[in-house]
């Protein structure tokens, strides 16, 4: 066998230097330009619906139209005017408090439930299915649902409230920004609810790897639960925690459709959930009239940036614990 | 089947460990003492209980809410299951929001997004991974350099180039080309399907030209046939990316007449002017295709999650 591979492969490497000598580079030309053939259709969608638009993007955000249609420069016109604008400011507020709590409540209840799914010999398929059931909806019919258990009138969730007799609450029509206000709580409690299933079927995989011998040694060692989840668990799931972590916070600031379901495309009460996403979206296409691309790039190219500052610290801060 | 679900192991390269044969935090003597079993039973059914709770208890309301009137639906407290069934409520849902219609697009838009990204991601992975054009590595990562800018950063110029794309200056807007194009520009799919290319033989494909086969026949008759489990990971992501998506159809596709919005964005649209019932009922027919869809294609759907690695 071994020797009619080698044998193959002379006999192609001598006929391919023959080639090479008789007819020059045709056959490679040949061969390339099917190769490019195989990769025009991928490359013509990436340079329009990906590469020029990230270039365009920072071009726009420099730029203004003008009267009678084109573009003319503006030089830093548009940031100026966006970092002016409040809600600019109100929105970044937010997004940060959305990334925050959906970390707290989003980032630790995954890892939980898996730790605690991993331990059960029983039902394991049916909670699995349970848990990445509502990944799988809409997010509108989700949303919708949960703007209708929020209802302050007719809601389920007051009606708990009620039934325990705890003060009900108005849920994402609830005033006020405080740093962990109501209505951005009740944003992430949706959202988590939507979206935790992801993580969860990922942290249990990477459960399963562990091997049985370290906890067995650990206990040897008279490690009790909570130092074999401390010293054994979370080091050996480490390298998918921080890159969830990271994963999870590039999405969290970059949350749009929770809260424009849940406030019907408002942004809450004085704009207490309108996030960043959702202030492009309102520059671009929905303040009536004045809809000014140029200042949606702009805010575009702030968010990029933050994004990649934030991933490149994470990467470079992490990089030796990996 | 079974080799969709083998997927886990082959692409993520990880071992794949039944959980019989290894222990977990707590050993199996520490759950065999009398004290464990009796703990582990009432763990075992607090979590069942509070997990169906919590995740069926939502979807209990949303396809019984559905049933109600309007005026229970709006009631005050609110009724935990429907005192008088009105299941008209569907039917009228169904006409007032034009969810046939609605449920038409979204299926025309993923099968479409579906067929181009086979088409255009495959060939350009098979011709990176095995053809190895000049310029390949630096084209691949280009692609693979999008995955670092948020997709949601770039809606507007991605909107304004659709609208009038350069040099042919076509304006793709309310066409479904507007979401099936951009779909293909995918760098994850490519990524996955390179990654799996990669791992066949290059003496199969050698074998292969030495018969005589050229490129498209290779691809068809000796890469494909190798590579279904990984095609059946792209093509169930694919699907579901476009079912779920909500911003970038809100843009293209928004106020036609007939409608061509997605389910999505078509009953968040109706939503403000419609009665509560109506609503849930739109919103549970939406949902049950996703449901069927995920209980039937669960093994895999879960498996490709696990090897495909993780997508934002």
């Amino acid at each position: 066998m071994a020797d009619v591979m080698t044998l193959r492969k002379v006999r192609a490497g001598t006929s391919a230097s023959r080639r090479r000598t008789a007819a020059g580079f045709a056959p490679k030309i040949r061969r390339n330009l099917s190769a490019h053939g195989f990769l025009i259709g991928a490359v013509l969608c990436f340079t329009f619906f990906s590469w020029y638009p990230i270039v365009r993007e920072v071009i726009m955000s420099f730029q203004k139209a003008v009267f009678g249609g084109g573009y003319a420069w503006a030089g830093f016109t548009n940031y100026v005017r966006i970092f002016h604008d409040p809600t600019f400011w109100q929105a970044w507020r937010n997004t940060g408090e959305f990334t925050v709590l959906a970390l707290v409540i989003g980032y630790a209840v995954p890892f939980c439930v898996a730790i605690l799914l991993n331990e059960l010999r029983h039902a394991s398929g049916y909670l699995r299915i349970l848990v990445y059931l509502p990944v799988m909806l809409p997010p509108a019919s989700a949303l919708l649902l949960f703007a209708y258990f929020y209802n302050p009138q007719y809601g389920l969730f007051d009606e708990i409230l009620r039934a325990l007799h705890l003060p009900t609450s108005q849920w994402v029509f609830q005033p006020g920004t405080g740093f962990v206000s109501t209505a951005m709580v009740s944003v992430v409690i949706a959202s988590t609810w939507m979206n935790m299933g992801g993580a969860t079927l990922i942290y249990l995989a990477a459960l399963q790897n562990i091997p049985g011998e370290l906890y067995e040694a650990a206990e040897l060692d008279g490690a009790g639960l909570f130092g074999r989840i401390r010293h054994i668990t979370i080091p050996q799931t480490k390298l998918i925690l921080l890159m969830l972590l990271l994963l999870q916070v590039v999405a969290t600031m970059q949350m749009f459709v929770e809260s424009f379901v849940l406030t019907n495309g408002g942004g809450g009460v004085a704009d207490n959930t309108q996030s960043v996403v959702m202030l492009i979206y309102q520059y671009a296409f929905a303040l009536s009239g004045a809809s000014n691309y140029n200042s949606a790039s702009a805010l575009g190219v702030v968010l990029m940036l933050v994004l990649a500052v934030f991933s490149g610290g994470f990467l470079w801060a992490t990089k030796d614990r990996g | 089947m079974a080799g969709l679900a083998g997927v886990g192991a082959r692409v993520g390269g990880r071992k794949q460990v039944t959980k019989a044969t290894t222990r977990t935090l707590i050993s199996s003597a520490q759950l065999n003492r009398r004290s464990g079993k009796i703990g582990y039973r009432v763990i075992l059914t607090v979590v069942i209980v509070v997990f169906t709770l919590v995740f069926i208890g939502p979807m209990y309301f949303l396809f019984t809410d559905g049933l109600k009137s309007t005026s229970e639906a709006i009631a005050t407290p609110p009724t935990l299951y429907p005192h008088h069934l009105h299941p008209g409520t569907y039917r009228a849902a169904f006409d007032r929001m034009d969810v046939a219609r609605l449920l038409w697009n979204t299926l025309y838009y993923a099968f479409g997004a579906l067929a181009f990204q086979l088409v255009f991601d495959v060939a350009a992975a098979y011709s990176l991974s095995k053809l190895r054009p000049v310029l390949g590595s630096v084209i691949f990562f280009l692609m693979l350099a999008t995955l670092m800018i948020p997709t949601t950063v770039l809606v507007v110029p991605q909107y304004v180039t659709v609208a009038n794309l350069p040099i042919l200056h076509v304006n793709l807007i309310g066409t479904p080309e507007a979401i099936w194009l951009p779909s293909v520009a995918n760098a994850f799919n490519i990524f996955l399907l390179k990654r799996f290319f990669d791992s066949i033989p290059e003496d199969y494909i050698d074998a292969a030209r030495i018969d005589g086969a050229t490129g498209l026949t290779i691809l068809r008759r000796v890469v494909l046939p190798i590579s279904r489990p990984i095609i059946g990971v792209v093509s169930i992501f694919g699907l579901v990316a476009v079912w779920k998506d909500f911003l970038w159809p809100l843009l293209v596709e928004y106020g036609y007449s007939p409608t061509r919005e997605s389910l999505n964005v078509g009953i968040w649209q109706a939503s403000a002017t419609t009665p509560q019932n109506l609503i849930i009922a739109a919103s549970a027919m939406a949902a049950i295709p996703t449901i069927v869809f995920f209980l039937i294609f669960q093994r895999n759907i879960m498996a490709g999650l696990t090897a495909g690695g993780i997508r934002g």
